[in-house]
């Protein structure tokens, strides 16, 4: 089956050394996990793989882009991660400039399994070093001494992978100088590309429990909006560019590509519990999004039966295809064509150009692209163009 | 229930009959001892005793208030002679005087009942002096001797005060148990005076209810003074000079029963077939129309909406259904107008005229119970007479259109207040009283721990929250009654509210040049924490004319942005917006801010709350 977009196998390892208290992604430190153990997972993803494949059977695209995100994929052996990555070559096989990217913690690395990692295929890390300052880091629960990063990061780029820095910024008690001082760092380590998240306090976490009980305060939205265009500052200073709000990027090559297919609307298959996946329309069939039951257990067991772990499916309209483009592509530094847009959106944009939120010489060329202040406020552009 | 010959409906001699009402506050039990009397003359059996009969509203029996009134026909024995006795069922609050008054004008006589541990409030008070100035004979009676807290001593002697009497003679009833209810009715007949009436006269009977009944169209209740009714002939309503074919008589004894007539004295109901209660309005006087009465029993007047508020349906799309709504409850209540209106900020809606604000809590609740309506009013407001320096003049129902320009004197109505307190919070009433522009008028003890002060106030300034305020600075003794009385002339200004610099109609308020600063504060404060920050910034002005006289600004929202947004996110993300697109229809745009109704309701709410004279007091 032809299709003119993009594949990429997305792998979920829900495993941390600990919780982190501002953390709600679907991961388990030990003692969390009710029964499910690595091994067990690694049987049921490597079938998952098998089955995905059996289920796209007509479609014969080359994987372009693998990413194995967490919890903390780095928590299993290299050995683990490979035997997964073959998997994965084995049954779509892997594009010849194909992009595998691991997310690590600093502290759950060494200058062996990175070479390990990287001789295996994998040609990116990206680590989550979040503050360079240790009362912020304190905060956020993180274990990890701020020197790892910088040992990590050697490591890897002896191993010959890419390096992505994750940063987040609006931590309750971090100020803007807090900010600066973690940004300094981690553009001193040199890495190819730098992520940068405001911190979301969601109510089931353990922050949130915190919020509610008055223990901490959180952050200003106009602090964390100084504490975006700081960052934009600095890492533009430093040669970086943006390509995405939250994403920048050495040079246009350093890019994560398998995010940028994410917001691209390009098909990706996710294996591991709570995973999501999408397929765009094809031929008569309209675009699929499903997302695998989330725990751990239920998920190799669902697996271990002989059964799909998938636990909901939407159908999406053509209405509804067209507004995730509209919401992910505006989000890119390559901005989004007019030409994707309906009247009212179309209508919208000079004055959006006006208020300083889209970049005028873009518009007259025809692409919508956000301006510094229009990334601050890219969910409210989005639903003036929608 | 057989009834005696001797007191057959259309040939019960007047000597026989016995017409009376209930004076109470509102949680004072009439309706409990109104039950307990039907169960005493046998009317209503115990197992059917729908716990109080009368009210026949939902609303009415949840806030223990009777908007409605009925009569009802009861038989009973002193001696060896039957008598039927009617009790005619009056409203109790203060915005239905014209009603009580027409319920007055039914009777020969009253039950002044007051509750035993509480005594005697301000509306029963008003009401009290209605039925002495209509010479009715009055007898005390305190209710709820049961109760621990009651003190039946006390205010037996204040009752004795009010109307002359020696505090002996006060009976004791409990409606709950029963007790006194008997010697109760036994005084009734022995002291209230038989109707007197001229059997030979042309038929003259005054209308003192109106009620739509689906099925029936129109039940219209009257008390015959002259002549008499019979079956199928054609009576003319004397105001109006309209003529209509009689289709039922009969009374209600506690269901209708058809009879064969209403002689003097008598008090029942009939039905026409008209549709509409103001083809048939309480007040007006029936006749015959082959032997017309020349002169009519006086004392009708058309209602006059004195409160006047924007009424909106929260979602637009049920303005039809609000339009239907009102055209419905309109056949039930002759003083109910309104027209349709356009706000800026609240969309479609209709400006309602009521007799005050009960009236307007009444018939907002019965919409959005019986219609299924949700509904926000604008705070509720009086009607202005402007004078303008041309020589023309405006009436105003609706502050954001008080006039501009070279405005002469505005005119304001006014209303007579009797507040009834502890003496102890004299100072507090004083207080408050002349915060809101009152004059004293005089001031009576009515015992020892118990004043009776008088006060004539702006209609403007007890339509607000002056209720509540009276209420909770006088930790819930204090009881208000008013009515209208003229009006003046004073200096008083519109407010408008502006946002970015345009204006938002539903919050422009008539006020007093001295209140204007502080209104203009309290609201752009109040918006301030309601409008969600935009992508500029918002200054909220509050001005009279073109002079700002408050100001405030919503500072531009700086960051509207999900950090991450990956594979794991975006149907979430999608969820999200798609929900906020439907928001953004609910949104109304006053020039380019763009403000959610809720920020809207919120902010009327506030001062709904404190305008509200919730119906029953505890």
């Amino acid at each position: 089956m032809a299709s003119g977009r993009a594949f990429g196998v997305y792998v979920h390892v829900p495993f941390c050394q600990v919780r982190c208290g501002y953390c709600d992604f679907n991961t388990y430190a030990p003692g969390e996990t009710e029964g499910a153990t690595r091994e067990g997972y690694v049987e049921a993803a490597l079938r998952e793989v098998a089955f995905a494949r059996t289920a796209m059977a007509d479609d014969n695209r080359p994987v372009s882009t693998v990413f194995f995100g967490g919890g903390t994929p780095t928590m299993l052996d290299p050995s683990a991660l490979t035997r997964l990555l073959e998997s994965i070559r084995d049954a779509w096989g892997l594009a010849a400039d194909a992009e595998v990217t691991t997310e690590a913690n600093p502290d759950s690395v060494s200058r062996e399994s990175l070479a390990a990692l990287a001789s295996a295929g994998f040609t990116r890390v990206s680590f989550g070093m979040q503050s360079a300052v240790p009362h912020v880091l304190a905060t956020l629960e993180r274990t990890h001494n701020p020197e790892n990063v910088a040992r990590a990061v050697e490591w890897a780029r002896a191993a010959g992978l890419a390096v992505s820095l994750d940063l987040i910024y609006g931590t309750p008690g971090e100020s803007l100088s807090d900010w600066q001082a973690s940004l300094d760092a981690a553009i001193a380590l040199a890495p190819d590309h730098v992520s940068a998240y405001a911190l979301v306090i969601e109510p089931g976490t353990k922050m949130g429990a915190q919020l509610r009980r008055g223990e901490i305060a959180p952050t200003d939205p106009d602090t964390q909006a100084d504490m975006y265009e700081a960052a934009d500052e600095a890492l533009t200073a430093a040669g970086f560019a943006w390509y995405e709000v939250s994403n920048w990027a050495r040079t246009s090559d350093q890019a994560c590509r398998h995010n940028l297919a994410y917001w691209r609307g390009d098909d990706w298959w996710g294996v591991g519990p709570g995973a999501h996946s999408y397929l765009g329309p094809r031929g008569s069939k309209p675009a699929e999004r499903w997302w695998n039951v989330k725990l751990p257990r239920a998920y190799a067991e669902r697996i271990a039966a002989g059964l799909s772990p998938e636990a909901e499916r939407e159908a999406l309209s053509p209405e509804q295809v067209a507004l995730e483009e509209v919401m992910l592509r505006v989000r890119l530094a390559e901005g989004l064509p007019v030409a994707v847009l309906g009247d009212s959106g179309r209508a919208a944009i000079s004055g959006l150009v006006t208020d300083g939120l889209l970049d005028g010489d873009a518009a007259s060329r025809g692409a919508v692209t956000l301006t510094r202040r229009g990334r601050l406020l890219a969910d409210a552009v989005v639903r003036a163009l929608t | 229930m057989p009834t005696d010959p001797r007191i057959e409906p259309a040939s019960t001699a007047p000597a026989l009959i016995r017409n009376f009402c209930i004076i109470a506050h509102i949680d004072h039990g009439k309706s409990t001892l109104a039950d307990r009397m039907l169960q005493s003359t046998g009317v209503v059996g115990e197992r059917e005793a729908r716990a109080q009969y009368l009210d026949r509203m939902d609303i009415e029996r949840e806030r223990g208030i009777t908007i409605k009134s009925q009569a009802v026909r009861m038989p009973w024995t002193v001696g060896s002679e039957a008598y039927a006795l009617n009790m005619i069922d009056t409203p109790g609050h203060v915005d239905f005087t014209y009603e009580v008054s027409r319920s007055l004008a039914a009777c020969e006589g009253a039950v002044l009942l007051v509750d035993a541990a509480q005594g005697i409030e301000a509306q029963t008070l008003a009401n009290l002096y209605l039925a002495m100035e209509n010479d009715l004979t009055i007898i005390p009676v305190l209710n709820k001797i049961d109760l621990p807290a009651a003190d039946p001593e006390r205010y037996a002697k204040e009752l004795a005060g009010l109307i002359g009497c020696d505090p002996s003679d006060v009976l004791r009833v409990s409606g709950k148990t029963g007790e006194g209810v008997d010697a109760l009715l036994d005084q009734i007949v022995r002291d209230i005076p038989a109707p007197v009436g001229d059997a030979d006269a042309p038929l003259r009977a005054v209308i003192f209810d109106s009620v739509y009944d689906t099925y029936r169209g129109v039940i219209t209740y009257v008390r015959v003074i002259d002549g008499n009714l019979s079956p199928r002939e054609k009576i003319v309503m004397m105001s109006t000079r309209a003529t209509h074919e009689l289709l039922e008589i009969g009374v209600i004894s506690p269901e209708p029963v058809i009879t064969k007539g209403l002689g003097v004295g008598e008090v029942g109901y009939l039905i026409t077939g008209v549709k509409d209660v103001r083809q048939s309005r309480v007040g007006d006087t029936v006749t015959n129309a082959a032997k017309p009465a020349t002169t009519s029993l006086g004392g009708y007047r058309d209602p006059k909406p004195m409160v006047y508020s924007g009424l909106y349906p929260i979602d637009g799309s049920d303005y039809p259904i609000l339009r239907d709504a009102l055209d419905r409850l309109k056949l039930n209540d002759a003083s109910l107008l309104y027209e349709p209106e356009t706000s800026v900020a609240l969309g479609f809606g209709f400006r309602v005229g009521f007799l005050g604000l009960l009236h307007l809590e009444i018939v907002r609740e019965r919409l959005e119970r019986e219609f299924n309506l949700e509904l926000i009013s604008t705070a509720p407001n009086v009607i202005y007479q402007v004078d303008m320096e041309d020589g023309t003049s405006v009436t105003v129902t609706n502050p954001s259109e008080f006039p501009g320009g070279k405005v002469g004197a505005v005119h304001e109505p006014m209303v007579r207040a009797t507040i009834i307190t502890p003496s102890e919070y004299i100072g507090t009433v004083m207080e408050l009283c002349q915060q809101r522009r009152g004059t004293m008028g005089s001031m009576d003890y009515l015992s020892e721990e118990r004043v009776e002060m008088r006060y004539v106030l702006p209609m403007a300034e007890i339509v607000f929250d002056f209720f509540d305020m009276l209420k909770s600075r006088t930790r819930g003794y204090a009881s208000l009654d008013y009515e209208p009385q003229g009006e003046q002339i004073a200096d008083l200004v519109k407010v408008d509210i502006l946002l970015q610099g345009e204006h938002v109609d539903a919050f422009s308020a008539v006020v007093h040049k001295d209140a204007a600063y502080a209104y203009g504060v309290a609201m752009v404060g109040k918006l301030k924490e309601l409008i969600p920050r935009q992508q500029f910034e918002v200054p909220i002005q509050a001005a009279v004319g073109s002079r700002v006289i408050a100001r405030e600004t919503v500072r531009a929202i700086r960051k509207d942005v999900l950090a991450k947004c990956y594979g794991g996110d975006i149907s979430r993300k999608r969820k999200l917006l798609e929900k906020q697109k439907e928001g953004k229809k609910r949104m109304k745009n006053i020039g380019r801010v763009e403000v959610p109704q809720e920020a809207f309701i919120a902010a009327l709410n506030t001062t709904d709350e404190t305008a509200s004279t919730g119906g029953k007091q505890k």
